[in-house]
């Protein structure tokens, strides 16, 4: 009896508890990230998850729209010299940063200056092109350039293009990271690490019509499956990257919302031809007959239904075939065992073995071993080596591994899923693959403005790749977020930033 | 007293500088390139060759260790290159968290292990001895990842009572505290729990048969009063040794629990900073770890020397 009573009044207790929590104000924005961001500091940063946070914390100055088109953000406008040698950008006025500092024409210049000049900059390379930046007038800034590059202005859709207050920079020095101050929607407040980032509402924002929270609290939780139990116990508002196996369960909740769209990035195999000496000591790498039969005995609807629910879009090139830079030249292969067998008889080698290396990531696992079930039924004899992601990088950086299950997070021009890893002793290039035509078609491709000529120099690139095979890219995967029904205005942009602009609880 | 304090320090000294040299030259064993890791996706060559040179990773190993040590000495931890905040203060950030955890988890566990051993024997071969050691059963065979997933999504999701996971400092909000702490202790401290309960039941049952309270039944006390008072002090003994050094491992188990309900703690932030290659994080962490528990073996050593007459001669 006296247990019975106990029991009773804990549970209520409990409840009491629990109820205090729930009533708490909602112009809070909760929202569950997939990992810990790194450092706040758009020139050192280097994590996909770091970019979700600049959203909210500082402005650039162009932006993506839904469909890709560059739009412009703390820019009004922009205008190429004729050479398109100098790339000459209108300012927004008004803008102040969040120590109440005036963003102009000025703060550009050391912002560009910073990313190029600050130690250990992840931005140099980006912006390596730039060799001088003018002050034109105060709302007038003008990036001279050494060579025509179309990539530009999508980098500077990104963290290149993010605006630091260049005070606060100058007084924090390299610790500017621990407290950022940029001129976003949403003003820093306190980050503990690995538990949470909180914002607060920038008063002065330029745009603050488009605001409608007071507080946005970012929550690192990397379990995907406590990640959807904080939504669902309504500790978090939305969560970014949801369980594929989660989809079909959130889709019959009229409590949530699941909206997705292609990623810009991709899965694919990268395949060592000639990073090392692997690739000659295995016919995968040396022979690319070989690598043809291991392309067709695979089939990339199939493995995007079984390693991922369903949640991904078949794909072939670095860029998804929803993409207005897809080479339209080079279709989806369709799988065919009978062939692969053929070539794989041609080439000398019916039952040829190699290792796959794949990171311990549960999607990559379950690609390496649908890889290999169906690579076997052509005659292949995939050895799966699961290995840690840092160690798998390392081996990868060495050239020792014969293939490897890579992911790439994707840039919005495609030169960032392009260049550094098909071009020569780039520092992705982990295939090793390295024929000067094709560095001469990206060379082109970079500098030729006109987007019809970039596709055309595209098509060009695809054709010797898909050839040549250096990756065999299989999948595009969706960004899957999730959201309390309650809210609205969520803008899907393929870059996988969720934007702060226009969301708000109904 | 000074000699003897002396002395010690003369054995902690070299103790705590191999410590270091153990800690540093495993890092190095891991592998992988620290700086390909912290250059980001990206991996920029500038950016890995001034990491290279940032670590020193290009110098030979002891002279690595120098450098470190050398930080070391003079109270500087190093700097997480991931996030840019001090070892230092990361550890000063972590480490209350994990102790509230192990002692709330612990506490859980004394108040689930103890009545229930206790009940366990007093109630030899009956349905609640049975009863006990089968939720003793489960409490051991039970993984602590399965347990935190299933009180998630039974106690969070479906009843809506605790936060599924996170931390609130207590000084901000104790009752958020609480009610975020609750269930992840809870999921530690079951483990431990089942051991205690285990080890109370034997020791009951030896005290239960001796002659004392066999004496004490006689003299007509009350059952209540036999097992409280006269059985429980001694059977306690063993016990307390036990929980205080199942505390250790509770440290341990801490890594698990705070991965799954994603507590900022000491287990998570080694955890993260192994796999993101935050060499300067795992080899402050180890060190003041280590540090801790030579220093924590001193004070036993001291209140040993003022407790027993017999050591100071």
């Amino acid at each position: 009896m006296k247990a019975k009573t106990f029991t009773r009044a804990l549970l209520c207790a409990i409840g009491a508890l629990a109820l205090g929590g729930i009533a708490s104000a909602q112009s809070t924005l909760r929202i569950g990230l997939a990992e810990d961001p790194d450092v706040l500091d758009p020139t050192l940063a280097r994590t996909f998850v770091g970019r979700i946070v600049f959203a909210g914390l500082c402005d650039k100055l162009f932006d993506l729209d839904e469909k890709l088109n560059i739009v412009p953000q703390l820019a009004t406008g922009f205008q190429w010299s004729p050479d398109n040698k100098a790339l000459t950008i209108k300012l927004r006025s008004g803008v102040t940063f969040h120590d109440g500092e005036k963003f102009d024409a000025a703060a550009v210049k050391f912002n560009i200056e910073r990313h190029k000049t600050l130690a250990g900059s992840n931005r140099r390379g980006e912006l390596a092109p730039i060799t001088t930046v003018d002050v034109v007038d105060d709302s007038t800034v003008r990036l001279n350039l050494s060579a025509p590059f179309s990539p530009l202005l999508a980098m500077l859709t990104d963290r290149s293009g993010m605006m630091v207050s260049p005070k606060a920079a100058q007084a924090a020095g390299a610790n500017f990271g621990a407290k950022p101050v940029c001129s976003g929607p949403f003003r820093f407040v306190e980050r503990v690490a690995q538990d949470r980032i909180v914002l607060e509402r920038y008063p002065n924002y330029w745009n603050k019509a488009e605001i409608h929270f007071d507080k946005v609290v970012y929550q690192p939780i990397v379990d995907s499956t406590v990640r959807l139990a904080n939504l669902k116990s309504g500790q978090l508002d939305f969560i970014e990257r949801v369980g594929t196996s989660d989809v079909a369960a959130l889709k019959t909740d009229n409590r949530f919302r699941l909206q997705k769209i292609v990623e810009l990035g991709y899965q694919g195999i990268t395949i060592n031809v000639g990073k090392s000496d692997f690739a000659q000591k295995n016919p995968l790498g040396r022979d690319p007959r070989v690598r043809e039969a291991f392309e067709l005995s695979l089939d990339r609807e199939g493995i995007v239904n079984v390693a991922m629910d369903g949640e991904g879009l078949p794909g072939n090139q670095w860029v998804p075939p929803t993409s207005q830079f897809y080479a339209k030249n080079v279709p989806i292969p369709k799988r065919d065992v009978a062939r692969a067998k053929a070539l794989l008889k041609e080439a000398g080698v019916p039952n040829p073995s190699f290792t796959l290396m794949t990171p311990t990531t549960s999607d990559a696992q379950k690609v390496a071993q649908v890889v290999q079930a169906m690579a076997k039924e052509a005659g292949f004899d995939v050895k799966i080596q699961a290995t840690e992601f840092a160690t798998s990088l390392n081996l990868a950086d060495k050239g020792e591994f014969d293939a490897y299950v890579l992911a790439w997070s994707g840039r919005a021009d495609p030169d960032g899923n392009l260049q550094s890893f098909h071009a020569c002793k780039q520092p992705l290039n982990y295939a090793g693959y390295c024929l000067p035509e094709v560095d001469d078609l990206i060379n082109k491709s970079r500098t030729a403005v006109d987007p019809a000529a970039r596709t055309k120099l595209f098509e060009q690139i695809a054709a010797h790749v898909a050839k040549d095979r250096p990756i065999v890219y299989l999948y595009h995967r969706n960004w899957l977020w999730a959201y309390t029904a309650k809210m609205s205005g969520l803008r899907m942009v393929p870059d996988g930033m969720v934007r702060l602009q226009g969301l708000k609880f109904q | 007293m000074l000699r003897f304090l002396l002395q010690r320090l003369a054995t902690i000294i070299p103790t705590l500088l191999f410590v270091s040299m153990l800690i540093y030259g495993l890092q190095q064993l891991l592998p992988g390139d620290p700086a390909l890791v912290l250059a980001g996706e990206e991996r920029d060559p500038n950016v890995v060759a001034y990491l290279h040179a940032k670590l020193h990773l290009d110098e030979p190993l002891p002279v690595r260790y120098l450098y470190w040590l050398n930080g070391v000495l003079h109270g500087d931890l190093g700097e997480s290159l991931r996030i840019q905040k001090s070892v230092l203060e990361l550890i000063e950030e972590k480490l209350p968290v994990t102790l509230q955890l192990a002692v709330m988890a612990m506490i859980i566990a004394l108040v689930i292990g103890v009545p229930a051993g206790i009940l366990s024997a007093v109630k030899k071969d009956t349905v609640w001895d049975y009863a006990a050691n089968l939720v003793a059963l489960w409490g051991l065979s039970t993984p602590n990842f399965w347990l935190g997933i299933m009180l998630i999504l039974l106690i969070s999701v479906n009843l809506g009572w605790l936060p599924a996971s996170g931390f609130v400092s207590p000084f901000e909000d104790l009752s958020a505290n609480l009610k975020a702490m609750i269930m992840p202790a809870f999921v530690l401290g079951n483990a431990i729990a089942a051991v205690l309960m285990r080890h109370t039941r034997s020791a009951m049952l030896q005290v239960l048969n001796a002659d004392y309270v066999r004496t004490a039944r006689a003299k007509g006390l009350e059952e209540r009063v036999v097992v409280l008072k006269h059985a429980l002090r001694n059977a306690l003994i063993p016990i307390v040794t036990l929980g205080a050094l199942e505390f250790g491992t509770l440290f341990s188990g801490a890594v698990l629990t705070e991965q799954v309900f994603s507590i900022p703690g000491f287990g998570k932030l080694i955890v993260d900073a192994v796999f993101n290659r935050d060499y300067a994080v795992v080899q402050g962490v180890v060190l003041f770890t280590a540090t801790a528990y030579v220093g924590l073996n001193l004070l036993a050593d001291l209140a040993y020397f003022l407790i027993n007459p017999r050591m100071r001669g």
